[in-house]
């Protein structure tokens, strides 16, 4: 395990208000991690720095054996340079169909010209039907993915980020709004996204946290608050008070 | 030519907004037939447009029975220079969802380059013949200086300024035909993308080029004459001889294959993984983002793209109606341009054909006097007057109540085929 991403003394302020405040994370490749937090914790505006939505007041975002500053690069190198993103409410392409949605998504060259050009190829379209056999939407590639149903939604914007073949995953809250049944396939899918890279969690429901099984992390105020395993962090006082104890 | 099944066809225009969502019995490799094969919409386009052409010479003075004048033939030509800018409207706002108020700037320096070439080269023409009769021959000077005074004379100067360097050149004006929209939208569309500026916001700066652009050239020392603009423009130097009825074949030609170019070219572009981009962008442009695609790049390319096609229209567009002046480029234009495009349809290359050719056909008639005016008795509605309210009204209600415009009827045909 070596440490993939090292976000130290990160603030940040909105019209004064301090949404975060001096936050140390490290992710390790591969690892699994969760983040919790009551709402306000600044779990969302984490994520919005490490994929370069918001700029940071102060601190550093250092990324990869080359010990990038991810702080210099837009949302798009970020992306390329290997952080995938899925967000609270699932943000797929509904005028496009799911193979459309994954093609778009597939790691490839980036340019307008190199688009513009993009002939399909044999692997190319191997690995969408890879992709969404994992994700359970193999029967699915060519509908419309304003049709598919919210779990469905949430997996394919999963298997976009598979497409992407990211080092790093950043998940905000994929189980909200799904059957048990669908929890458990998520759950597995996260599991097994994580055996080979770095994927962090965002979530709420402490049971989904549980069944990841995995290290979890509590935010409060902007800040950590307690790490470690979730029986670790649920048996803090601190973690109580502001948290679970509500 | 195999005729298309019925479902294909409705698979086409069915997902026209949604694109070209593949058909579950789709060869993920579709590159051995040709793209035109590929896409039969797009056949079926150039199909009727071969056939509208041919049509128009068949009824037209000099190559057929003389049903349709000279000056409505024209008309049909100006129509199609009309429909090819609608499409590029139709890229860059219905596909990749910029509301570019600025696009008949593009047409209308288009429109100039060409113009100064033709009108340089007619006017060097005649002042040689008046030359040739003088005692002594006139140095290269004096017919560069005696063109100067016969194109400037009417805004009180005779001096040539620089933007005139290549007018004696066609190869070079025709060059700036596409280079100088094409550079313009560049710069302006890197320094407003670069800004994130979008929506609404981006409209209005695009508005504000355009004004700029149309209050500089109404200034009669801006090089163009000013508010009369550049005129003769029907007059081809060196077919002097050629009759207009001629012409205004070889336009009406030349105007119809550009458009078929133009539209096998945005069909292309839209139809694969570039189109697959752009309307994402349209739709969700954060997310595209967080794709790893560099949003401000794509946006350049089509922006850039559709301000060449879009001068390529006007210099067609130009030498058929004779004159272009500053009002030509008026912000209101442009408008206009988004309204064909609103009415015909966003979002599919043949609702902005059936969009400007109806509408701007339609307006000819009310305000060229063709429609009648309606006597209410104590009042009489004068379409020449009342059109702007009638387009003002129907462009409403398309937005409100049929947002995917005329050609979303085609939807509905085609959806009751068995």
């Amino acid at each position: 395990m070596t440490t993939l991403l090292e976000v130290s003394g990160v603030s940040v302020s909105f019209d004064g208000f301090r949404a975060i405040n001096n936050l140390s994370i490290q992710i390790a490749e591969p690892e699994l991690r969760a983040v919790i937090g009551p709402n306000g914790a600044g779990k969302t505006t984490f994520m919005d720095i490490v994929t370069g939505k918001t700029r940071p007041d102060e601190g550093t975002v250092i990324w990869g054996e080359r010990s990038v500053s991810l702080l210099s690069m837009n949302e798009s190198q970020i992306a390329r340079a290997g952080i995938g993103r899925k967000f609270q409410k699932p943000t797929v392409f509904e005028d496009q169909s799911v193979r459309e949605n994954l093609a778009m998504a597939l790691k490839n060259k980036r340019g307008p010209f190199d688009v513009l050009f993009h002939r399909k190829t044999p692997q190319g379209g191997a690995r969408i039907r890879e992709i969404a056999e994992e994700i359970g939407l193999a029967d699915d590639l060519p509908r419309r993915a304003g049709e598919l149903s919210h779990g469905q939604k949430q997996w394919l914007e999963i298997g976009m980020l598979l497409a992407q073949d990211p080092r790093l995953l950043l998940v905000d809250e994929p189980a909200a709004g799904m059957t048990p049944a669908e929890r458990q396939h998520t759950t597995d899918l996260l599991k097994r996204a994580a055996r080979t890279r770095a994927v962090v969690v965002v979530e709420h429901d402490m049971e989904f946290v549980r069944r990841l099984g995995c290290k979890v992390t509590v935010l409060h105020e902007g800040s950590v608050l307690a790490e470690g395993s979730l029986d670790h962090v649920t048996a803090n006082q601190e973690v109580i008070d502001v948290y679970l104890g509500r | 030519m195999t005729r298309p099944t019925p479902s294909s066809v409705r698979k086409y225009l069915g997902g026209a907004r949604g694109g070209s969502a593949p058909s579950p019995g789709a060869t993920p490799l579709g590159g051995a037939r040709p793209f035109v094969m590929r896409h039969p919409s797009v056949l079926w386009f150039l199909l009727a447009l071969s056939a509208f052409t041919l049509g128009v010479t068949f009824l037209s003075d000099a190559f057929g029975i003389g049903l349709l004048s000279t000056s409505f033939v024209k008309t049909l030509g100006k129509t199609l220079c009309l429909c090819l800018v609608a499409i590029a409207m139709d890229v860059v706002w219905g596909y990749c969802g910029i509301l570019s108020l600025g696009h008949f700037a593009f047409f209308g320096i288009g429109g100039y380059a060409i113009g100064m070439w033709l009108m340089y080269a007619r006017t060097e023409r005649i002042v040689e013949a008046s030359l040739a009769e003088a005692p002594l021959p006139p140095t290269e000077q004096e017919v560069i200086d005696a063109i100067g005074v016969q194109i400037f004379g009417v805004v009180g100067s005779s001096e040539f300024p620089a933007l005139w360097a290549f007018a004696d050149s066609l190869a070079l004006q025709l060059l700036m035909v596409a280079l100088v929209p094409g550079l313009l939208a560049l710069v302006f569309g890197w320094l407003a993308f670069r800004s994130r500026v979008t929506g609404v916001y981006l409209s209005i700066l695009t508005q504000a080029m355009t004004l700029a652009l149309s209050l500089y050239l109404f200034q009669n020392d801006s090089g163009l004459r000013g508010n009369n603009g550049l005129s003769g423009l029907q007059n081809i130097p060196g077919f002097e001889a050629v009759p207009q009825s001629v012409i205004s074949i070889v336009f009406l030609w030349a105007s119809a294959l550009a458009l078929g170019l133009g539209y096998v070219l945005f069909a292309w572009v839209v139809s694969g993984k570039m189109g697959s981009v752009i309307r994402a962008i349209r739709d969700d442009e954060a997310r595209v983002r967080f794709l790893g695609y560099h949003v401000e790049s794509y946006k350049l390319f089509v922006f850039t793209l559709t301000a060449i096609v879009a001068g390529i229209a006007g210099a067609l567009y130009y030498p058929q109606a004779g004159i272009i002046n500053p009002a030509e480029i008026a912000p209101i234009a442009s408008i206009y341009l988004a309204v064909w495009v609103a009415i015909g349809g966003r979002g599919r290359l043949y609702g902005a054909v059936i969009g400007a050719a109806f509408v701007s056909l339609l307006s000819s008639w009310f305000t060229g006097g063709g429609a009648p005016d309606i006597p209410l008795g104590f009042y009489t509605i004068q379409w020449t007057d009342w059109w702007l309210v009638l387009l003002g009204v129907s462009f409403v209600v398309v937005t409100l109540f049929f947002p995917k415009g005329i050609g979303g009827l085609f939807d509905h045909l085609v959806r009751k085929d068995p």
